[in-house]
């Protein structure tokens, strides 16, 4: 019987498998932030322990920097302690390190894949659950831990039990203005936050195929929003074309030899999968959540649900607690609900090609009286690369704030953070109660979406936008 | 880490579902650089509502967090496990944790009991008529028991071999890893010479 590409990938990692025990997995590349890392670091000193492979370890700092005023210290002491102490710990050990105000620094999961360190068929691992994201391009990347990382630190594997292999075929093709986070959305509100538990999953099918890289890493980022433990996509030209030329991709018959091997990660079509979801993009349309965890979406165009609806009595309860928290009416249009601010950014919509999408839709308007645009480039180089095409002056002619690069109000760990009862449209990942601040209410949408929405204050798709000469 | 067989604490309900990381601990509580201290920011939103379950006077030393569905979704923070350690539980247990929060929590020592849903819907009901009830988590036999007598809750709970056997022997997985040294070694010679590295070796 044939492999899946899931199973290639992991087969091809085990170091030592034995019955009744997790297999030892080889890592091939180790992500590290200031957040989880600080007490895996310590371990390692408390037990006299070196870092065994410094050159499979790439640091920078994300989830605490500022993304104004960057060039100054750190003004919250406690996060400046945070980012001092990786700075220690990478310099102590030996770890290759992007510190804020390089310009390779940004949103660990952008910088990998910008570099050409993310590439098909490696184990990919950070302490960080959107980790998933690096699977666009057919690798098994998972989150992990600070007790992971510190064993991936010590010893450059990990033990895991290998999961179940699921597919997700999506037929079709999106429609214009649909885009990979609505097919992504899509899916969570079918599978619910858990539907995913124990498998790792490889997203196939047209809809697929027809993404760009940006996109794919969009779907894979948001895996484990569903519960899944990663999600993958076989790599094909799209990821070779990428991938070619980034300053740590392979070069001449170092590229040829990998390309080859890239070639055989497909899943064979005698393989069989544990499980199967079948979609149709083609019916997709531009989907926002309403709720508290980011299975409970509704399109764009729909109503806030009754929570009496709900078949299951978890379910009904969940969403009476949502829309109390979320401070909406069931029954209400979700094109009528007001929005205070636009975060554009994040691992999930941080990257060049979601800034591009966002300013061709915004570009002639002015955002709306009422609500504040917030334009957070995932790393610097994304920040550099759209100044050269004008980018951000067509955010700030709009009225946006055009700022530094981080994970910023994707979880409020820096200033950047929602009010009490501040409603926001993000582009982000997690709707979670106190995600982007504490009583801050979220409505994950899309790029075209937040962008729309800036624009009319409103929930809205560029559709609703009436046109202006540019 | 402390070896586990079993424990008998007192029992606190947590009667929702998907009680995500950023719940179990907000991110502006993640900024410490130690594993300990981060009892503050456990449950910090729901904290302030005095009616909370947590501020009950019957739940003040409660050591079982017995909890709805989708335990612990959300972030790869191993801080969620933390806070609800360094508050005082010992062990969690759900009808579906998921899965980083499940192996964050046998990588520090916090049982991950899992069962099926209707044992926490009676160990919930039991808990409503006698709160401040105590409940055992016991390792080895993997079970949980409310209760005495006819009417006592007897359960079996899922946790994996693997994990199983580290609680009970209170394994460090470096150490025993490091003991595969000469197979790591070996797996590493025959790497591809074409794989990236961050910088040379």
């Amino acid at each position: 019987m044939g492999k899946t590409l899931a199973e290639k990938v992991w087969d091809e990692h085990v170091v030592r498998s034995a019955p009744g025990e997790p297999d030892l997995l080889y890592i091939d590349l180790h992500l590290i932030h200031e957040v989880t890392s600080p007490q895996a670091f310590d371990g390692l000193r408390l037990a006299g322990r070196q870092v065994r492979r410094p050159d499979l370890t790439l640091a920078t700092e994300d989830h605490n920097v500022p993304t104004i005023d960057w060039d100054k210290p750190i003004a919250d002491p406690v996060s400046k302690t945070q980012v001092d102490t990786l700075r220690r710990n990478a310099a102590e050990f030996g770890v290759r390190l992007h510190p804020l105000g390089d310009v390779e620094q940004g949103i660990v999961h952008v910088v990998g894949p910008q570099l050409g360190l993310t590439q098909p068929g490696m184990t990919i691992v950070c302490g960080d659950s959107h980790t998933s994201t690096h699977g666009a391009f057919g690798a098994i990347a998972f989150g992990i831990g600070t007790s992971e990382v510190e064993h991936v630190l010590a010893t450059q594997t990990l033990m895991q039990a290998k999961p179940k292999t699921m597919a997700v075929t999506i037929n079709g093709s999106l429609p214009p203005g649909v885009t990979a986070k609505d097919m992504v959305l899509t899916l969570i509100t079918h599978t619910g936050t858990g539907g995913g538990q124990g498998y790792i999953v490889e997203y196939r099918g047209q809809a697929i195929e027809e993404l760009s890289m940006e996109g794919r890493m969009t779907v894979c980022n948001m895996s484990i929003e569903w519960g899944a433990k990663a999600g993958l996509i076989a790599p094909d030209q799209t990821t070779f074309d990428y991938i070619e030329g980034k300053p740590e991709a392979p070069k001449g018959a170092d590229w040829d030899a990998a390309v080859e091997h890239w070639k055989t990660l497909v899943t064979d079509d005698d393989a069989v999968f544990d499980a199967e979801i079948v979609l149709d993009a083609s019916t997709m349309t531009p989907f926002v959540t309403w709720g508290t965890n980011p299975g409970q979406g509704v399109p764009l165009g729909g109503l806030v649900p009754t929570p009496s609806d709900f078949e299951e009595e978890s379910d009904r309860i969940a969403a009476e607690n949502a829309l109390k928290y979320m401070g909406l009416e069931a029954g209400t249009p979700m094109r009528d609900v007001h929005v205070d601010t636009v975060f554009v950014g994040s691992c999930t919509n941080g990257r060049i090609e979601d800034l591009r999408l966002a300013a061709e839709i915004i570009k002639g308007h002015k955002v709306a009286d009422g609500t504040r645009l917030l334009v957070v480039p995932g790393s610097v180089r994304v920040r550099l690369q759209a100044m050269e095409e004008g980018l951000d002056k067509v955010f700030i002619e709009a009225g946006a704030e055009w700022r530094g690069a981080g994970c910023s109000m994707c979880l409020g760990m820096n200033p950047d953070q929602l009010a009490v009862g501040e409603r926001s449209a993000s582009t982000s990942n997690r709707n979670f109660e106190g995600r982007q601040g504490k009583g801050g209410r979220t409505h994950l949408v899309s790029i075209p979406v937040a962008a729309a929405t800036a624009v009319r204050g409103t929930l809205s798709s560029p559709a609703d936008l009436v046109s202006v000469e540019v | 880490m402390e070896k586990f067989s079993t424990h008998t604490g007192v029992a606190m309900p947590l009667k929702r579902s998907n009680v995500d990381t950023d719940q179990i601990i907000p991110a502006v509580y993640l900024k410490r650089v130690t594993r300990d201290g981060f009892e503050d920011g456990l449950f910090a939103a729901w904290r302030n509502d005095p009616d909370f379950v947590l501020n009950k006077p019957e739940y003040s030393g409660a050591t079982v967090l017995v909890a709805g569905p989708d335990f612990g979704t959300g972030s790869s923070r191993e801080h969620a496990v933390w806070a609800l350690q360094n508050y005082g539980f010992k062990a969690v247990i759900s009808s579906r944790f998921a899965d980083i929060f499940r192996g964050n929590s046998g990588k520090a020592g916090l049982v991950a009991a899992q069962v099926d849903e209707k044992v926490v819907q009676r160990i919930w009901d039991y808990l409503d008529e006698f709160p401040g009830a105590t409940v055992t988590v016991d390792l080895e036999s993997r079970t949980v028991t409310a209760g005495e007598g006819p009417d006592a809750i007897v359960d079996s709970f899922d946790i994996d071999d693997y994990t199983r056997w580290r609680l009970l022997e209170g394994l460090d997985d470096v150490g025993i890893t490091l003991g595969h040294d000469d197979v790591i070694a070996a797996y590493e010679n025959a790497r591809p010479s074409w794989k990236p590295a961050t910088q040379k070796a």
